[in-house]
């Protein structure tokens, strides 16, 4: 017996849907019975009094104009003020830059440049000097001029011819970085080098993790394929790296770096505090680093190494343009996990004499004018971290996205 | 070396090679000329993945000599990378590079190991897209093809570094039956155009019509080979036999 079936219709039909009106909702969710009625109620009233407690605190209160007050001296600590034009100076070459890299490629950078400079005109409109407000303005056109610039490399470039400008544009960048560490720390005659380096401020946790970042993640990366390779001493000692810097609290690390070396090695070959903590806190990052990557590494199936030699490439290549670009992006949310966790381990800075964000916070307090503002100052802090972290975070989030396309 | 060229393309005498204390090719001697294409069957687990993979030494021989258009393989790496560059791999699972596009997959071997200008590369991938019959799909990533598109980049990938042998190793094994025949044809086609091949595959129809030689492993040894003719309608021993009937009913 043969039969054949018709479709009854072509036309697809709407999956099934639920509404359920808000009163039913709150009887089957909140009130199902006498004792879950009373939990909810108990939870609102204690939502309720936190909420009005917080608020309260937060409009009558608060005495917030300590941080207007004192806003040079959280964020750049000592920094004369007749040099802080370096600061602002190294701002705007960033702002450059980035408005330059959003205005030739679009996308995602031109959308950190646009973030960057909204920000800086929010931050112009607070009731911060007046001086201030005007360099923060400068800081919101120095990204607008980068972006014209940037446009223009690409209009009249146009088509191929391109790379070229690709090439200084990285170049320039990563120059950006020594020239910014020289421009902030000064080397002598028109730059006179600033005293006190350990009492900068905010400034020294963005130092701490920008070059903490910058550092930690190449040597983590080498350290993950050196404790893979086949070579047995290599191997042996990016383990040993590895586990015995990760056996060890950040803290403890940071006080052999401040007194130990102190005591071993004398004054005139000892580097200054501040270089020995941001080496510390970058050998310790690296160890971490190492791992994430390393567990990147373990998820490229051995097909992807075949497929690799068997068209010709060598080891060093296949590594290169095969392994580590797949391996890093399967880890991505690792890694700027640990770029959060090293940016706010700079605040550690403070126990070993340095007067980072955390620890300046406490000279504002020993002001006789300001005492008693404890709270305030912490709930600043609190949030000029999470401001920067979450970015960071909303940042990886939109480059997984990105180079998600295409991946199964 | 005084291996001359004439004598074959591949030659392999008394190859062997253990996993541990399994030993999983038992002295395989061929020899396969310029312009020949060898189908190699058999039942799984008797040794011919491995075999292949030795040619370009994927697997490492431990005894016996392997040499590949007039050069041993040994540990010299110069000599494994020249080798490599002469002889393109088709895998069962694809192995595409799932982070490049399908032009960038082909394009970077010959840029990266040849030295080839890229708007040259891109040139030859894109000739090499169209033979395989999907210049369209130049910009997708491997993610977004068919298994059958897949597979036919990765032959477009291999044939872009203008090898003097390809290996197939069961290329047709994790695609669904809609998507053989297009695989199949790209192969049919390279063999007609005088391709050397080495072909481990079950596709017993494509062996009778394109192979000029079938060899038949078992147990890490060559039990036997034969033309096609030969092979389907006269097969020789008892263990042949037995593999052909229950393939082919």
């Amino acid at each position: 017996m043969m039969r054949s079936y018709e479709p009854a219709s072509n036309a697809q039909l709407p999956p099934p849907t639920e509404r359920i009106p808000v009163v039913r909702w709150l009887r089957q969710n909140l009130f199902s019975s006498w004792f879950n009625a009373i939990l909810t109620l108990a939870s609102a009233a204690l939502i309720v009094t936190l909420v009005y407690g917080l608020g309260r605190w937060a409009i009558v209160e608060a005495r917030w104009e300590v941080i207007p007050a004192n806003l040079k001296l959280l964020v750049v600590g000592t920094y004369p003020i007749d040099q802080l034009w370096r600061v602002w100076a190294t701002l705007y070459a960033i702002g450059l830059l980035s408005g330059f890299s959003g205005g030739l490629h679009g996308g995602l950078i031109r959308r950190i440049a646009l973030v960057g400079a909204i920000a800086a005109i929010v931050l112009a409109i607070l009731p911060f000097p007046l001086a201030t407000r005007g360099w923060l303005l400068g800081a919101a056109a120095s990204v607008g001029g980068g972006f014209g610039l940037g446009r223009l490399a690409q209009f009249a470039t146009g088509g191929r011819s391109r790379r070229w400008i690709k090439r200084i544009e990285i170049a320039v960048w990563i120059l950006s970085f020594p020239i910014g560490l020289v421009l902030l720390n000064g080397v002598g005659g028109p730059l006179p080098v600033i005293k006190a380096r350990n009492q900068w401020g905010f400034l020294l946790n963005l130092l701490g993790a920008v070059v903490g970042i910058g550092l930690s993640l190449p040597l983590g990366v080498l350290l993950a394929l050196g404790r893979r390779s086949k070579l047995p001493a290599i191997r042996l000692v990016c383990t040993a790296y590895i586990e015995l810097i990760r056996g060890v609290p950040l803290i403890s690390l940071l006080f052999m770096a401040s007194i130990m070396l102190q005591l071993l090695l004398p004054d005139n070959i000892r580097p200054d505090l501040v270089i020995r903590a941001m080496i510390t806190i970058t050998i310790f990052s690296s160890a971490y680093m190492a791992e994430n990557v390393r567990g990147g590494l373990q998820a490229i199936p051995k097909g992807q190494y075949e497929a690799a030699y068997a068209v010709g490439l060598n080891g060093a290549l296949t590594t290169i343009l095969i392994i580590l670009p797949q391996a890093l992006r399967a880890v991505i949310p690792a890694i700027v996990g640990q770029f959060i966790a090293l940016f706010k381990d700079t605040t550690l800075f403070g126990f070993i004499a340095i007067l980072e964000l955390l620890n300046i916070s406490r000279s504002v307090l020993s002001n006789l004018e300001w005492r008693g503002t404890i709270f305030e100052l912490y709930v600043f802090i609190g949030v000029v971290f999470w401001i920067l972290c979450y970015s960071m975070s909303a940042i990886s989030r939109r480059i997984e996205k990105r180079l998600g396309v295409g991946e199964r | 070396m005084s291996v001359k060229p004439d004598e074959g393309i591949i030659i392999c005498r008394d190859v062997h090679k253990w996993f541990g204390d399994f030993h999983v090719l038992r002295g395989i001697s061929l020899t396969v000329q310029k312009g020949e294409v060898v189908v190699i069957c058999g039942p799984s687990g008797s040794g011919k993945s491995t075999f292949i993979r030795t040619i370009n030494r994927l697997e490492e021989h431990q005894r016996g000599q392997i040499i590949v258009d007039g050069v041993e393989l040994t540990n010299d790496l110069r000599n494994i990378e020249t080798i490599r560059r002469d002889v393109g791999m088709v895998f069962q699972q694809f192995n595409l590079f799932p982070h490049l596009t399908v032009r960038q997959n082909i394009t970077l071997a010959p840029v990266w190991v040849l030295k080839m200008k890229r708007a040259e590369a891109d040139a030859v991938a894109m000739q090499l897209l169209e033979r395989v019959g999907i210049p369209e799909q130049a910009d997708k990533f491997p993610g977004q093809l068919s298994g059958g598109q897949q597979q036919r980049v990765v032959i477009a990938r291999a044939l872009a570094m203008n090898p003097q042998i390809m290996l197939f190793d069961e290329p047709t094994s994790a695609l669904d039956p809609e998507m053989i025949k297009e695989v199949l044809d790209v192969m049919k086609e390279l063999a007609h155009s005088g391709m050397t091949m080495i072909v481990v595959t079950h596709e017993m129809g494509f062996a009778r019509e394109v192979a000029d030689r079938i060899i038949f492993f078992d147990f890490g040894q060559l039990i036997e080979e034969n033309t096609p003719e030969e092979f389907f309608h006269n097969p020789q021993h008892e263990r042949t036999k037995l593999f052909l009937s229950q393939i082919l009913t």
